[in-house]
């Protein structure tokens, strides 16, 4: 009978051993190549960089950035008393799986980790990061705009400082507009919906993607149209405010199913290769999203090529043009996690780590990052910056600076994780026929107040 | 008494047992020592986890407030929690359809086995074993680019017939779209089991059945399969087993699935997803154990209900 259990446990084994020898056989290339070095190897080993000061103190990171390791590079050479050892933990949602194991188990978290700015309360609840307004984080306050601090403090306390934000726009395609005659660019909802017919008359491809594994996105687009999903302060820690049956959530969701049910745009999952392939080939007229995501595109090969000059950048369009609202899609910080051995250490690098100018350059250059410092922010090179995807429209001057600026700030749950799988699952099946948009939020809402009674909050 | 007895002189009777009961102690712990490799790991890997796990489940964790102990309200929540209840119906579901067509597919390619000879047969045996040679993981990324509606290779035959190719992932196809990948990854191994059994039939009972008359298809069906009959019963357990805990495949897909993989699609990733992104270790332990308890029924009732067909273990 253990007979099947035991092949199946022994499949991850046998992957494992197949990763580990691949591995091996990569760092024995690496020997082959860098053999002059001798001695620091087999420490290099934990590091995916390389420590320049062996003797000074590591700080463990964890973070994500295409251009990590660039940042860890110039922090490393910037520093002879501290040095980073970085690991790449997954991107987003797999990273936290395991900083989460960490903090349950006690142990096997690093010393400062990558964060989304929604997922920082989830962390601070649990006592998994530590304040840094005892050890300077006042000092670099100055770099950000009121509204990016907000969202890393609780009260006098600061829980991580801030890298990027992440503005939304409306990208798309000049190429495949003008050969099915869209000729105005939608500002507002009604017009999108209208184009996105007018091209589907006309023959054309998806107008846009309603992915269920964005629900940020999807969150932030609620939030556009005047939902406040969650109100909660972690000063008062047992009372929360849940709001997800309210008219604009169900709006939101009405709009984009109905574009779904006529055949209007796709409704595939993104940041796949499928999903990427479908960037690349045209399949897609417009991809609402984020500041950030021309650099995401750009390294996985879209607008290179044939399809280089092809993608243009708009405001994200309106419900109500007189009142344009800006929203933010992800954003993340640097967090210094409570299992620090050495606080002031991983504090030091948590506001120092991609806060150098080389590092936020090279971030915004290849539009990996869109930077929260205001010194950035706020120079001359940045922000008439010709941005070479968006065939040298001035995408930070007309677009992501103003909608930064008009970015309010959001309140985020303390279980930001479990209420974006619950309204994956329903935006699955809203593109599925089974709910409709206001079905989906009334579920949606029953589903979340009902975990977090749950979890011992007290719903209101 | 134990004073007794070492202290007082001992009686011929007992000279004569007590060096062979001696010497059988002395085996016995010969024969620990030999079993000690698999003990450690057993009780280090198995026993222990599976201990803590029923600790754990005894206790609930919130966010707002804290540890408390919890008797078997994880239990009971489980239960009417339809989340749990979802994934168990679509595993049940799944195993209803998936292990008889895995039987009746390994059956027929081990009675073709068995009948032809040469080279071809050895290259056959080989190929349809294959697949389980491939580990779960890399048999489900292999069909998560089989599937892709973008570059797979069923989207490019049907553009050549200017149709648009079912998407096997899409919440109603899903369903067939795993079916069909655990069917070709463990139908191979199953064959070998079924093969191994033929091999170990006694060839004058064929030579018999020939002179009496029967052909081919009848000696595979009156003969061959009657008596390989335990091993399918072996096949049905493990598979059965198996099925239940239904992790690797959606897990893998899951990400290219366009969300109709959720996660409580089956218990175990329901279980991996409480524990492991929702942060409820507790909970996922009583899901696990709720989950044990319903395979150990499932396997229990099985045999059960076969006890009188020869015995399949006895």
């Amino acid at each position: 009978m253990p007979a099947r259990k035991a092949l199946k446990a022994s499949t991850p084994l046998v992957l494992f051993a197949a990763i580990a020898l691949a591995a091996c056989g990569g760092g024995s290339d690496d020997g082959g190549g860098g053999g002059s070095e001798g001695g620091t190897a087999a420490e290099a080993t934990n590091c995916t960089n390389k420590i320049l000061q062996p003797d000074a103190k590591k700080v463990l990171v964890w973070a994500w950035y295409p251009n990590m390791a660039k940042v860890v590079d110039n922090f490393n050479k910037a520093n002879t008393d501290v040095q980073v050892c970085w690991t790449n933990a997954g991107q987003g949602q797999p990273q936290y799986a395991k900083f989460q194991t960490a903090i349950s188990a006690g142990k096997g978290a690093p010393d400062v980790i990558m964060l989304e700015t929604e997922q920082l309360v989830g962390f601070e609840i649990q006592d998994a990061l530590v304040d840094l307004a005892p050890f300077g984080a006042d000092q670099v306050k100055a770099n950000f705009s009121e509204g990016a601090w907000k969202d890393v403090s609780q009260g006098d306390a600061v829980y991580a400082i801030p890298v990027d934000g992440g503005p939304m726009a409306m990208i798309y395609r000049k190429d495949v507009f003008d050969k099915y005659g869209i000729e105005k660019i939608p500002t507002t909802w009604d017009e999108y919906a209208e184009a996105a017919q007018q091209m589907k008359d006309a023959g054309g491809p998806a107008f846009g993607d309603f992915g269920s594994n964005v629900p940020s996105a999807v969150t932030a687009l609620m939030i556009q149209k005047g939902a406040q999903p969650f109100q909660y302060d972690l000063s008062d820690k047992q009372n929360i405010t849940i709001k997800l049956d309210d008219q604009a959530t169900k709006d939101v969701l009405t709009y984009w199913g109905d574009l779904v049910a006529k055949g209007l745009i796709g409704k595939e999952d993104q940041f796949n290769t499928d999903y990427i392939t479908g960037m690349v080939g045209g399949k897609y007229a417009t991809y609402v999203s984020a500041a950030w995501a021309p650099g995401y595109l750009t390294g996985q090969g879209v607008g290179q090529g044939k399809d280089s000059g092809n993608f243009a950048v708009a405001p994200l369009p309106q419900w109500d043009p007189a009142n344009p609202v800006s929203v933010n899609w992800g954003g993340s910080t640097f967090a210094v996690t409570s299992q620090t051995g050495d606080k002031e250490a991983a504090a030091k690098v948590a506001m120092e780590l991609y806060a150098d100018d080389a590092s936020l350059e090279d971030g915004w250059k290849t539009q990996t990052i869109f930077p929260l410092n205001q010194n950035v922010l706020k120079s001359d090179e940045f922000v008439n910056a010709e941005v070479e995807f968006f065939d040298g429209q001035t995408a930070n001057k007309d677009i992501y600076v103003p909608a930064e600026n008009a970015y309010a700030g959001a309140v985020y749950s303390p279980f930001t994780v479990y209420y974006y799988a619950q309204l994956q699952a329903q935006i699955a099946k809203i593109n599925a026929g089974q709910v409709t948009g206001e079905q989906a939020a009334t579920d949606l809402h029953a589903e979340i107040v009902k975990y977090a009674k749950g979890q011992g909050f007290n719903v209101k | 008494m134990t004073d007794l007895q070492t202290t007082t002189p001992v009686t011929p009777a007992r000279k004569t047992r007590l060096p062979r009961a001696s010497q059988i102690r002395k085996r016995d712990q010969i024969g620990w020592l030999f079993t000690l490799p698999f003990l450690v790991v057993f009780i280090a890997f198995l026993v222990a986890p599976l201990l803590y796990a029923g600790y754990l489940s005894l206790y609930t964790k919130g966010l707002a407030t804290g540890t408390t102990f919890a008797g078997i309200d994880n239990y009971t929540r489980a239960f009417g929690d339809p989340s749990f209840r979802k994934g168990l119906w679509f595993v049940l579901k799944f195993s209803l359809v998936v292990i008889p067509l895995q039987m009746l597919v390994a059956l027929l390619a081990a009675l073709l086995l068995d009948e032809i000879t040469g080279r071809l047969a050895g290259f056959s045996r080989l190929m349809i074993f294959l697949p389980y040679a491939v580990p779960a993981v890399i048999g489900a990324l292999m069909w998560g680019f089989l599937y892709s509606p973008s570059f797979g290779p069923l989207e490019q035959i049907a553009s050549l017939f200017n149709v648009q190719a079912p998407f096997l992932l899409s919440q109603g196809n899903v369903f067939y779209g795993l079916l069909n990948v655990v069917t070709w990854q463990w139908s191979g191994y199953y064959m070998i089991i079924i093969y191994a059994a033929l091999k170990g039939i006694d060839h004058t009972l064929f030579e018999a059945a020939r002179i009496d008359g029967a052909s081919s298809p009848q000696i595979a069906l009156r003969i061959k399969v009657p008596l390989v009959w335990p091993a399918l019963g072996v096949i049905l357990i493990f598979s059965l087993i198996g099925t239940l805990q239904f992790f690797a495949e959606p897990q893998i897909l899951r990400n290219i699935a366009n969300g109709s993989i959720t996660p409580d699609f089956t218990p175990n990733i329901y279980a991996y997803e409480t524990a492991f992104n929702y942060a409820q270790f507790n909970y996922a332990s009583a899901i696990s154990f709720t989950l044990g308890f319903v395979v150990f029924l499932a396997v229990g009732l099985f045999m059960f209900a076969t006890r009188k067909r020869g015995g399949l273990f006895s």
